[in-house]
């Protein structure tokens, strides 16, 4: 096995087991804001109980969340050194951006959201809510900025430059605006944003749903399943809506992702696979089940009208099909399946009898598990789509808009001409593959030991987080003012035990 | 001042904003085996509670603006290092989820696993923070386009060892008064005797240290023949480190605590002369250093990230203002601690 191979799989393993995590933090900072805001106003105990409650697991994902974080910002350098080369001058701004506009807010107010119930007012503390969920989302700004610019790269030049007589290329930026709003930039924001809602929605309704399975704290379970509910719905609703458009958009910036996200391998009509196996070697696709035209439709809003097939890119730079196809179909059935499942719920919730159904109730104890598979299989599609680079070159097109191809019939990528050593030019592809961007340094031994040293604490991680989160939904909230209805008899007759202590030693001189 | 100065300073500060809050955190992780039982494990833990996370964030932003304005030295450093970082966050891991899962569980097993882990990783990560300065004032070998071409053992020669040791007992010092200022009653008499000790070892250190960059790498020095009112620095941190025992002894605590911070930042100041110009140092051949000029981002994007810090930077300091004022005082143990 080789240093990139190796240290691919690392990144893959280490982005997502962290990535568990940000959407659950981003979605549920809004439902606790939403929760404050609620007890704010109405001033009834069971906000408080509720938000208490939800802070508590919040803090826990938090808590991973930037255990695991802490890798990734170093991660770069020690693995894709070249790359950190490549793109520091650029892709370093949105990063050091985020430490101080969002990691500083999050981690400040985090203290004062989880240890001040008891040392600040509620208003202070509303507000110290307000400010960790602003955190989060700030910090996906800027994660997703720089992710962007990788896609869709703008607002950069790429120079040559020096050192010690060694020539080498880097980008560079030339408008901090650009590059922060580069063509993908708004359309993968909103998307990873939605994606969050759903998971953060659908984490809140599989506890609650158990709990109402169980007969357990119900009118805590109750009000946060609506709550959560109507949030999911129109989540999973507006996930559709932007999935279409940043669908598109792909397409416009980068035709040989989405030619791989629909194995759609020879240039023309494009159909929508609902189904297929796709054959790399062969270019086809096997036992394909698919709506003639639809691709074209999706695309050009027309159903004749050709799609660029990964025919039209050379060899050497077309994407891997099988894992982005995969994962993008799972991603696209997953989406399709929350928008049947939550409008279905909120129309029994409307007649008012959602909560007597119990088998629904079941599938969204377990529904929490697809919609965290949704938002990884979405970043696995994004990032295999996007290789063999891992900045993406620009598409050379005519005046036309339609791309402009070469003597051997392939899309044109732009170049800069780069001087040599030895007098003249050459042109190079402005980009830079996965391969070039390794550690020159680093050795597949090294790499080996720290899969396995990351393996073993996130396997361990992942586990206690599991158990934990367990014991924290066992214990539940603590019932302040809901009218206390045990759940065992058991736990009725631990409570009347109590109470007879109490009243002995009372009754003792 | 050029740009790539003011980033060098900015730098410096970060790191020193780093090792002055994260320092007494980590000092208390390294002091934790000192409680005695669980209301005391709790007390350690909670004096340092809601304040750690926002105090790596420091280390966090360190690394981000490394990365932007000095992206040839992040890449150097972070591959060159790359076990001796892997095993840095290793202990980062540990020590946040050994912070957070602690309470968890009502079980003396798992308490103690945790408690075990709290000061094994504290203990780490210092160390290892020591030894990468004490690599980053000896240098080390580079070629010519940067990439570090030594071996992963020569990060750990007697010298790197020695520094990491002086870190340890810095932190613990530190740590010690920050731990005596949250506490009362036994736990904090037993604390008092610690502070000696750690002000002892770290006084033995630091001379040792001294007298061995003197000797071993005298171009750490040289920067002073250049910029002599810089000696001013050594001086003060010398009265600062004797100021230390006189603070303890009239029970200046208060005081005590910002001596021992002086005292970091001024060792900050010395690892940042030692190195100024280069962000990282070729021990081979003084040519291939990466310096703040040849290591450096693009004059574009060093104004654009002093633009960004000095928007971000008074939010930052008004936000921990906040924090530490809402946790001031004595440690209370509530129902949403640790």
């Amino acid at each position: 096995m080789d240093v990139l191979l190796l240290s691919r799989l690392q990144f893959a393993l280490t982005i997502m087991f962290h990535y568990l995590f940000p959407p659950l933090t981003i979605g549920m900072g809004v439902a606790l804001v939403y929760l404050e805001a609620m007890y704010l106003r109405s001033g009834a105990a069971i906000y408080r109980t509720a938000g208490r409650f939800w802070t508590r697991v919040f803090a826990l994902n938090f808590a991973i969340g930037v255990a695991t974080g802490i890798v990734m910002e170093f991660q770069f350098g020690t693995n894709w050194a070249a790359y950190s080369r490549f793109v520091g001058d650029v892709f370093g701004s949105a990063l050091a951006a985020e430490g101080i506009f969002a990691f500083f807010l999050e981690s400040g107010f985090l203290a004062v959201l989880v240890f001040g119930w008891d040392r600040v007012g509620p208003r202070l503390h509303f507000f110290a809510t307000v400010m960790v969920a602003l955190g989060s989302i700030f910090s996906s700004i800027w994660i997703v900025v720089a992710n962007s610019w990788q896609q869709t790269p703008a607002g950069h030049h790429i120079v040559q430059l020096t050192r010690a007589g060694e020539p080498y290329l880097r980008a560079e930026i030339t408008s901090f605006w650009q590059l922060v709003f580069n063509p993908s930039t708004v359309h993968r924001l909103v998307h990873v944003w939605i994606g969050s809602f759903i998971v953060g929605a659908f984490f809140i309704m599989s506890i609650s749903a158990w709990y109402l399975l169980k007969r357990r704290h119900e009118e805590f379970a109750r009000r946060s399943f609506t709550g959560a509910l109507l949030l999911g719905t129109v989540a999973s609703l507006a996930a559709a809506v932007s999935g279409h458009f940043q669908s598109r958009n792909v397409y416009r910036h980068q035709p040989a992702k989405l030619a791989a996200l629909e194995a759609h391998f020879r240039t023309g009509r494009g159909d929508l696979l609902l189904f297929g196996i796709p054959n790399e070697a062969q270019g086809r696709v096997a036992a394909g089940v698919a709506i003639p035209g639809g691709l074209s439709f999706l695309v050009h809003d027309d159903f004749t009208t050709p799609v660029l097939g990964l025919d039209r890119f050379r060899p050497e730079h077309r994407p891997p099909v099988l894992v982005p196809f995969v994962s993008y179909r799972l991603m696209v059935g997953f989406g399709v399946g929350f928008i049947a499942l939550t409008l279905a719920a909120s129309f029994l919730r409307w007649r008012g009898r959602l909560f007597a159904r119990r088998r629904l109730l079941w599938v969204f104890v377990v529904a929490v598990g697809p919609a965290m598979a949704a938002n990884q299989l979405g970043w696995v599609a994004a990032e295999v789509g996007r290789q063999p680079w891992v900045v993406q070159p620009p598409i050379v097109r005519g005046p036309d808009g339609e791309p402009v191809l070469d003597a051997d019939g392939y899309v044109r990528h732009g170049t800069v001409a780069v001087s040599l050593p030895g007098g003249g030019t050459r042109d190079v592809i402005a980009g830079l593959t996965t391969a070039d961007g390794v550690s020159e340094s680093v050795t597949a031994g090294q790499v080996l030991a720290s899969i396995a040293l990351f393996g073993a604490i996130y396997l361990l991680l992942g586990a206690l987080w599991l158990f934990v989160l367990n014991r924290k939904i066992q214990h539940g909230p603590d019932e302040a003012v809901a009218p206390a209805r045990r759940g065992s008899l058991g736990e009725a007759a631990g409570t009347l035990l109590d109470h007879r202590g109490g009243l002995a030693e009372g009754g003792r001189p | 001042m050029t740009l790539n100065t003011i980033w060098f300073v900015l730098l410096a500060v970060l790191l020193a904003g780093y090792a002055v809050l994260d320092g007494f955190d980590l000092g208390v992780g390294m002091l934790h085996p000192l409680a005695r039982d669980d209301r005391e494990r709790r007390l350690f833990l909670n004096s340092i509670g809601p304040l750690w996370d926002g105090n790596e964030v420091w280390l966090v932003t360190f690394g981000g603006a490394l990365f932007a304005m000095f992206p040839e030295a992040y890449a150097t450093i972070l591959s060159g290092f790359y076990l001796a970082f892997v095993l840095l966050l290793f202990a980062l891991i540990f020590r946040a989820v050994s912070i957070e899962f602690r309470g968890k569980v009502e079980a003396p097993g798992w308490q103690r696993a945790w408690d075990r882990a709290f000061f094994g990783s504290s203990l780490g990560a210092t160390f290892l923070f020591g030894v990468a300065v004490g690599n980053g004032v000896r240098g080390v070998p580079l070629d010519e386009r940067g990439v570090f071409v030594g071996r992963f053992l020569d990060l750990l020669g007697p010298y790197q060892l020695l520094v990491g040791l002086l870190t340890v007992s810095l932190f613990a010092l530190h740590g010690a008064i920050y731990l005596y200022l949250k506490t009362e009653g036994r736990v904090q008499d037993r604390l008092g005797p610690w502070m000696w000790h750690a002000w002892g070892t770290f006084t033995a250190l630091y001379m040792l240290v001294t007298i061995y960059t003197l000797m071993d790498v005298p171009e750490a020095a040289a920067n002073f023949r250049r910029y002599p009112w810089a000696a001013t620095a050594v001086v003060l941190n010398v009265l600062g480190i004797a100021y230390l025992p006189r603070a303890l002894y009239l029970r200046h605590y208060g005081r005590a605590f910002a001596a021992s911070s002086f005292t970091i930042v001024a060792l900050v100041f010395l690892f940042a002369m030692a190195l100024y110009p280069n962000v990282l140092t070729a021990s081979n051949d003084p040519a291939l250093s990466l310096t703040i000029y040849g290591a450096a981002s693009s004059r574009t994007t060093l104004r654009i990230g002093l633009l960004i810090a000095g928007i971000g930077m008074p939010f930052v300091l008004a936000y921990t203002g906040v924090v530490y004022w809402t946790f001031r005082g004595k440690v209370r143990l509530d129902e949403s601690s640790y």
